[in-house]
């Protein structure tokens, strides 16, 4: 069964191409760096070279005298008028939260703050003299590793007396939601079976592809600031909030954004460094980031390390999953950046019927670059420890992995299905999108032929990685948010209005920046209202037009963005009901409204809904009293959270003799409810997957001794080409959401969520039967080739096949290969 | 500065520019055509990829006085009359494209693609578009547009290639 064979009206399921690739094809785009202003300066920012540091003094005299120098501004010109970068989710009421300056004052806390703000009349004269500002530091000593920043003995920001920020807990037991996970364990270890593993999340830079940029026009009544960002509302606010402008004399507006992942779910230093200036100069002011700044100074994402323990009985039934996280924050706690992995909470125990739980997560700052959302924020992490631990699971009780994830997932029958982490899952069938996915895969064909690269000790083996995920998504009903003390709502607005020559406007909160907002909304709003697709435009990213939103991540966007469209077009319904009954000289319980008309039942008379717009434009006739207006607003707040999943099968080959990785085939089932339209999603999926992909494959942010960034660039901060990848396969079942009225479940997270856990089981999977139980993360050649060497069993064989690559004497051979670890590279 | 006089999307422009000043500099910011991206400052990603009297180049790699005397053509300049250029077209029908960022740049290097290898297979053109960075599409959609343009200029209205690279989606 799929959407599109059970879709109730023609547009949605439909496979429309995008309203918003025009632009975007031809060039015609407004990327925020695109914006010219009259009398526009220029800013560059002086950064710290180092990771901790107090500054002593700076001298700014050769870069104010230099060519096309306006003004050069250090934190302490700035300090009273540059406001404050938010933390909007303090995790814990005793968090400890640095005060986080866009220009910081006198202590440095991560390499890549700004120290000083040059402004110029063009970029690069502006660039050339932030090299002249002369910056006397201190060094403090850097804490930089992880587990080193929990033990305290260095400290990040010296005046807090701790690393740690915050704890945070949940427990089945004392949650009344299941079992006491510590007996759970101390049975296992007695008759059961007790899986302990230690995994890493390695450091990851979104890497949108347009760097942010911020332009700032203090010359009207209304401060504009136009910035690439996922979150214009939310950066109004913070404005205000910290910067001491009323939010009524504050526009934002984020124009064409060049992809987000999360990485642009900020309120950024730049963007305040930017306000401040313009404010102090009364002049329009543009910052835009290079690549090189980008790396260092937007924030990164995940950076976990996760301790699990798993008590299950001998025959593979989980009995108890326990969860200690050391998460790390960097330099300051973001605007969510504390509750990223505290959102892993909910998620570790998957789609898995444990009776017993524990959650405990320790945040912990360093020296590092600060650390947000990205692309799934804290349930990748969850989903990558639940599935690599339910394989080595398998590999316990000598089963397939498929079987193992079987006997413990919630049977379809058993929706709705309340977790041990206390979420209610509405729907879902993981039987079904498993056997469609062990279908596409050819799953036996695949085992029997690891099977018999096995048995022939073939030098490249293939192995077979399993990822049966859920997410939670579409952030999120008010309560369950202020019961986490997360400084916000979760609900969306969209507003319709029916124009008098028949076309429609629709206004959304939500900010779309790339997701084809235009296009799919356009989809549901033409089915409810009964007007073509092309009828319809959308609007969105602008404070001034779309006045109340709570912007894109989270796959909110649809689920709850979507569900305020339907509202506001419901009203929009209601309201020309009663023009129409006046019109029609029926009575309003007569009428049936379809197909965009409204029809007194029984008879041919009726009404459309655009001639209805026009008669209440005229409003010459309408019924006494009557506001003349069937324009809608509508804000809705969701119910619940919304659970995607799906099963993703990869298969990779791994060269036993190098290490080297190749994958042979992905295929991933997703049920996500109802499909608005399937093209945007397989889409989605796509994008998804090889960022996922990549964070098994090839990506980390690696820094050195000295907290410098390593991988700063796209030289070294490898990204994945089109060479490295391959086509996917696609597919989906359909269980259909029950808390909104589509039946719709987010996708912009899900194939990242789900594919990291898949490509790692695949390779481990090839080489289990070498004694490797893991490779961490990015699994380089190098790693997976060290692996094989370091696990024993049959790595004398292994060398002993090795073909040589290069004869003895062969010039050009790195006399030092072999002796570096730069296994991240 | 250096006075250069350059050809961009069929108009000949002359101007003085710092002779640091970098192709993509020139096009954005004196000519306005801003059409034309820049992504890093490495030369990885591609984003400013142009065509060079005919031949992809990264604009960041160019130096304006380099395009002295040579024509230029950016995406700006590959639509004819209002109608999308080929691979425009096949970019939009195969979704190869989510936020924008990466498209005039992939665009401009699989036509350069195509114009060495007509017809190339699913590979050809991955490894033609190595240095292009996508982070939105995964490239699964890019590659077919590709693959789809090649078969529709090659075949000039005629057969499409039935053994066409690409993996089906099956839902």
């Amino acid at each position: 069964m799929t959407a599109v064979d059970d879709r109730p009206l023609p547009e949605i399921g439909s496979p429309r191409k995008r309203k918003e690739d025009r632009r975007l094809l031809t060039g015609r785009t407004r990327w925020t760096d695109n914006i010219q202003l009259p009398g526009m300066l220029h800013l560059a920012m002086v950064r710290s070279p180092f990771a901790h540091a107090r500054i002593t003094a700076i001298d700014t005299s050769d870069a104010t005298s230099a060519a096309g120098v306006v003004v050069v501004f250090t934190g302490k010109d700035l300090q009273d008028s540059q406001g404050v970068n938010i933390n909007a989710w303090p995790i814990t009421a005793d968090q400890v939260t640095p005060t986080h300056l866009p220009v910081v004052v006198d202590h440095v806390a991560c390499a890549g703050e700004i120290v000083a703000v040059v402004v110029a009349r063009t970029a690069s004269a502006a660039r050339d003299a932030a090299e002249k500002v002369d910056v006397d530091y201190d060094e403090l000593p850097a804490v930089l590793d992880l587990k080193e920043a929990a033990a305290d003995t260095v400290l990040a920001h010296p005046d807090l007396g701790t690393n740690k920020s915050a704890f945070w807990k949940l427990d089945s037991a004392e949650a009344g939601t299941g079992g006491d996970v510590d007996e759970a364990i101390a049975r296992a270890r007695v008759d059961g079976i007790v899986i302990e593993r230690e995994y890493r999340q390695q450091r990851l830079v979104p890497s949108f592809m347009e760097p942010r940029s911020t332009v700032v026009d203090p010359t009207s009544e209304q401060m504009t600031v136009w910035s690439a960002t996922q979150v214009p509302h939310i950066l109004r606010f913070a404005i205000a909030a910290t910067m001491g402008i009323p939010e009524s004399k504050v526009r934002v507006i984020a124009p064409d954004v060049g992809g987000g992942f999360g990485g642009k779910l900020q309120t950024t230093p730049e963007e305040f460094a930017t306000i401040a200036v313009a404010r102090m100069l009364g002049k329009p002011c543009k910052f835009t980031e290079t690549r090189s700044e980008s790396m260092i100074s937007a924030h990164h994402g995940r950076d976990q390390w996760q301790k699990l323990t798993l008590a299950a009985e001998k025959d593979g039934t989980v009995t108890g999953f326990k969860v200690e996280l050391l998460a790390d924050l960097g330099a300051y706690v973001a605007l969510v950046g504390g509750g990223v992995p505290v959102l892993g909470a909910w998620m570790f125990n998957s789609i898995y019927k444990f009776p017993a739980y524990q959650f405990t997560c320790q945040t912990v700052l360093t020296n590092k670059t600060w650390v947000d959302a990205y692309r799934g924020a804290g349930r990748p992490e969850a989903t990558f420890a639940i599935e690599r631990i339910m394989d080595e699971l398998a590999a316990e009780v000598g089963v397939d992995p498929l079987a193992i994830r079987e006997k413990n997932w919630i049977r379809h029958d058993e929706f709705p299905f309340t977790t041990v982490a206390g979420m209610t899952y509405d729907s879902g069938n993981y039987e079904a999108a498993t056997a469609k996915a062990v279908e596409l895969f050819g799953y036996d064909e695949l085992r029997a032929e690891q099977q018999r690269r096995r048995e022939s000790n073939d030098p490249v083996q293939l192995g077979i990685g399993v990822s049966t995920f859920t997410e939670m998504c579409g952030l999120a009903p008010s309560r369950v948010l202020g019961s986490l003390s997360y400084g916000a709502g979760g609900w969306e607005n969209a507003s319709i209005r029916m124009l008098a020559t028949g076309t429609v406007e629709v206004v959304t909160g939500t900010s779309p920046h790339g997701q084809g907002h235009e296009t799919a909304w356009s989809q549901i709003v033409a089915d409810r209202l009964g007007v073509p697709f092309e009828s319809v435009e959308v609007l969105h990213g602008d404070t001034q037009i779309a006045p109340k939103g709570l912007d894109t991540y989270g796959s909110r966007s649809l689920v709850v963005g979507g569900e305020a469209l339907v509202l506001a077009a419901d009203k929009v319904i209601e309201k020309a009901k009663v023009f129409a009954a006046h019109l029609l000289e029926a009575s309003a319980d007569d009428l049936e409204f379809s197909g965009g008309r409204f029809a007194v039942k029984g008879t041919d008379k009726g009404i459309g809904i655009t001639d209805i717009a026009l008669a209440t434009f005229a409003a010459h006739n309408l019924p006494d009293g009557a506001e003349p207006s069937i324009d809608a607003d509508a804000t809705y707040d969701p119910v619940s959270f919304s659970f995607p999943h799906g099963t993703h099968l990869c298969a990779m080959e791994v060269d036993t003799e190098t290490g080297a990785t190749t994958m042979r085939k992905y295929v991933c089932v997703d049920d996500i409810g109802t499909i608005i339209n399937p093209l945007i999603v397989e889409g989605q999926v796509h994008g998804g997957l090889v960022q996922g992909i990549a964070q098994a494959l090839w990506e980390g942010a690696e820094y050195d001794d000295q907290g410098t960034l390593v991988t700063g660039s796209f030289v070294d901060y490898t990204l994945p080409t089109a060479a490295d990848t391959i086509s996917f396969v696609t597919g989906h079942t359909t269980s259909l959401s029950t808390t909104n009225t589509l039946g719709t479940k987010g996708v912009g997270e899900a194939g990242t969520i789900a594919s990291t856990p898949a490509v790692v089981n695949a390779i481990v999977d090839a080489v289990r039967h070498l004694g490797v139980d893991d490779v961490q993360m990015p699994c380089t050649p190098e790693r997976v080739w060290k692996a094989i060497q370091t696990a024993g069993a049959h790595s004398g064989d292994v060398t002993g096949a090795a073909q040589p690559h290069f004869a003895g004497g062969t010039p050009n051979q790195d006399p030092s290969a072999g002796a570096t670890d730069g296994a991240a590279q | 500065m250096t006075r250069v006089n350059v050809t961009v999307d069929g108009v000949l422009c002359s101007d003085d520019v710092e002779p640091r000043m970098l192709l993509v500099q020139y096009l954005r910011d004196t000519l306005g055509k801003v059409g034309t991206v820049v992504g890093c400052d490495t030369s990885n990603c591609g984003a400013c990829t142009v065509h060079l009297d005919g031949r992809s180049v990264k604009s960041c790699n160019v130096l304006a006085v380099q395009a002295d005397g040579h024509e230029v053509t950016t995406i700006e300049g590959i639509a004819t009359s209002g109608e999308l250029h080929p691979m425009q077209q096949a970019f939009h029908d195969n979704h190869a494209l989510q936020c924008g960022y990466c498209t005039p740049g992939m665009i401009m290097q699989a036509l350069d693609v195509l114009k060495e290898n007509p017809n190339p297979s699913e590979q050809e053109i991955r490894v033609g578009l190595e240095g292009n960075l996508c982070r939105c599409t995964g490239y699964h959609n890019i590659v077919k547009a590709v693959a789809a343009c090649a078969s529709t200029m090659t075949a000039g209205g005629g057969a499409v290639e039935d053994d066409s690279p690409v993996t089906v989606v099956a839902s």
